[in-house]
């Protein structure tokens, strides 16, 4: 059984804005019977250009019916614009959060309000169109949908990818190009951002050394990790004690003790705090798959 | 709320005969049974009695019942240890419908350079058993093949496939965990060489199983170390499941008859009802040789796993072979080698009843299951769109 929040159990058990919009001035589709989950989502807008009413029709699990609900009530009132601002986190974050293997449903709402409002604006095609190159066959997923979940949700692992728009989660022969993608998307925020700043003996907020910990990993740690086929996430924060769990290849290495001290624990004491102390999870495993009996 | 209990397959409750005549064995008989004394000696001793319970079940032989931990276990120790008895054979045979505790080992033996074959099955989850015969030749170490499949309940002709493939001088282990309990065997009649089973399937505690190793064959034991079940399976006894279990195999016996009438008279009620109160439904599995207690209904145009939780929500406990529910992708592994479509697959319940279900219980879920399957369909897309 999924750990669900009430609010995604609200939203399944008692839907809002249920149905098709009769001569509506958006129709969006997404998803397939072959799938296991489709949205088809209708709005109208006012006179001023706001989506004055919207429904959605959902083939789908709960998560796929709560994120469709709330994608509704997200964007009534909003103009176009503001619509198309709406995240697939956005959509996540109303419900307090879903299920990691659950991402993908609240991409699916995105997805169907695009091909809505270019349903209105471009006039004929109302089903989700493909953008790019298809690097997932089994799913239908191209480059560009996995670059974009990749950007906005600060994605670093191929499972994470698979989790949020199912590419890579049928035959996994794509599963080296989606590691390319991430690689490069990864790469590219390194360039961007500007690097963590060396503490400076300043004392910091609780969340300023969260979000230090987490640029640290991110920019200074992961990339090399990843180079050696391993990966690294952060499990949690408490006080100067910051646990976390290897993957892929460093989570089977001998050499797994001497990364936690000598490039973990080195790189966080340089640019967080001399008082850190890093932990390994050793019981964090990847969720695997339900038993069926 | 009052649970109405319908997965069964996936596991049962312990039976209040064996959680009582389990419970001396944690903190008053908690001796071990290899020790020297009177205090362990009366431990093994129940141990042996337990043994005779099962074997009185299977119709064997007690020495030919192995204790092992679980189901997957005894599916492990079964197809690894009968490869180390035949190392120059590197063909296994086994079906694409297996529970992945055998499925599992077998792609984990590709790996390795084991040339494995999976049996497909025909769109009521039947085997091929022309295809069998002609795939058994001097390089096979093992047919592996289920008696009865978890998810849709059909059962394989276990007896033809074991004759077929023992007298080509061929290792046959099944895994039986779904079938022991549900329906009568004999197996000091049968050339079945092994056989794997599972206590929790039977109203047996969690942690406890059996192998069962017909005299004569050749296996090595999986687990090394002591010498505990005559140096087959190394490690101390789970004595109180071991105990349970044999009361569970007794009890079993004698609910058979209950199993095969009155649970199964249930079952079809609650199966008829459904087809006729939920339009676009259909049966997934043999509609003849089926488990008793089991049935597979898919339900057009919706999801399983929103199915389970508005079930959830009236206390009724079920499970569905959809891909949302496992966390995968893709529906059950079982419904797409049968070639149902990924449209029923999505939308696949299964039910599966034991002798503790009621009638009152079927009752109840009939009246719910249409307004269920109708208030999803409000919600989705295709209903009057697509016609399948």
């Amino acid at each position: 059984m999924w750990e669900y929040t009430d609010k995604v159990r609200e939203h399944f058990f008692n839907p809002r804005n249920v149905g098709e919009i009769e001569n509506a001035d958006g129709v969006g589709e997404v998803g397939s019977l072959a799938c296991g989950d489709a949205l088809k989502l209708t709005f109208k807008l006012d006179k001023d250009g706001r989506i004055a009413d919207a429904k959605f029709k959902t083939f789908g699990c709960a998560s796929a019916i709560a994120t469709s609900s709330v994608l509704t009530e997200l964007i009534k009132g909003k103009t176009l614009d503001e619509a198309m601002n709406v995240t697939n986190r956005d959509i996540a974050d109303y419900l307090g959060g879903l299920p990691e293997q659950k991402m993908h449903c609240s991409v699916m709402g995105r997805e169907a309000l695009e091909a809505a409002v270019a349903n209105y604006r471009g006039g004929d095609v109302k089903k989700h169109e493909l953008e790019g190159h298809v690097v997932c066959t089994c799913f239908g997923v191209t480059d560009v949908e996995i670059e974009r979940v990749v950007r906005e949700n600060d994605l670093t692992t191929v499972e994470q990818v698979t989790n949020y728009c199912k590419a890579g989660g049928g035959c996994g022969g794509c599963h080296g190009e989606i590691e390319k993608i991430i690689e490069r998307i990864q790469g590219e925020k390194v360039g961007m951002h500007t690097p963590p700043v060396p503490r400076k003996g300043k004392k910091l907020t609780n969340i300023q050394k969260m979000q230090l910990i987490q640029q640290t990993i991110n920019e200074q740690i992961r990339p090399a990790l990843r180079a050696h086929g391993g990966n690294i996430e952060l499990i949690d924060i408490e006080g100067d004690t910051v646990t976390v769990a290897f993957r892929g290849m460093c989570a089977q290495c001998h050499l797994a003790e001497f990364t936690m001290k000598d490039v973990v624990e080195t790189k966080l004491r340089e640019f967080v705090s001399e008082d850190i102390v890093v932990e390994e999870d050793k019981d964090s495993v990847e969720e695997g798959h339900v038993h069926k009996g | 709320m009052k649970t109405i209990y319908f997965d069964n397959n996936a596991t049962t409750r312990v039976a209040d005969e064996v959680f009582e005549v389990m419970q001396p064995y944690f903190c008053e008989l908690y001796g071990n049974p290899s020790s020297m004394h009177t205090f362990g000696g009366q431990v093994g001793v129940r141990v042996r009695e337990a043994r005779e319970q099962v074997a009185a079940l299977l119709g064997c032989h007690p020495g030919e019942v192995i204790f092992t931990s679980c189901g997957t276990e005894a599916d492990s120790t079964a197809i690894l240890g009968a490869l180390a008895a035949v190392p120059h054979r590197r063909k296994v045979i086994t079906t694409r419908v297996e529970h992945p505790a055998v499925l599992t080992v077998c792609r984990d033996l590709e790996n390795r350079g084991y040339h494995v074959i999976e049996l497909g099955v025909d769109k009521q989850g039947r085997l091929d058993l022309d295809e069998l015969e002609s795939l058994l030749d001097d390089d096979t170490a093992i047919v592996t093949i289920m008696a009865a499949n978890n998810e849709t309940g059909t059962i394989f002709p276990l007896e033809k496939i074991a004759e077929m493939v023992t007298e080509r001088g061929i290792t046959f282990h099944t895994d039986a965990v779904q079938i022991v309990g549900k329906i009568p065997l004999n197996l000091s009649e049968s050339p079945i060489h092994l056989l794997s089973l599972s206590g929790h399937k039977l109203h047996a505690p969690k942690g406890v199983g059996v192998l069962y190793v017909r005299k004569g064959t050749r296996i090595a034991p999986f687990l090394l170390g002591g010498h505990q079940e005559g140096g087959r399976r190394a490690g101390t006894e789970n004595v109180p499941g071991i105990v349970g279990l044999g009361k569970a195999c007794e009890l079993a016996a004698r609910y058979m008859d209950d199993e095969n009438t009155r649970v199964k008279a249930l079952r079809d009620k609650l199966e008829s009802a459904i087809l006729a109160g939920c339009p676009d439904s259909r049966i997934n599995g043999d509609p003849e040789n089926r488990l008793p207690n089991t049935t597979n209904i898919s339900f057009e145009y919706i999801e399983g796993e929103a199915i389970l939780l508005m079930l959830d929500r009236f206390g009724i406990c079920a499970s569905s072979g959809s891909a949302c529910t496992s966390g995968s992708l893709e529906p059950s592994h079982v419904l797409r080698a049968m070639g149902v479509p990924f449209t029923a697959a999505h939308g696949s319940i299964r039910y599966s009843l034991s002798r503790y279900n009621t009638e009152d219980e079927v009752d109840f879920t009939i009246e719910k299951m249409p307004q269920i399957i109708e208030r999803l369909r409000e919600l989705s897309p295709f209903v009057g769109q697509v016609h399948v």
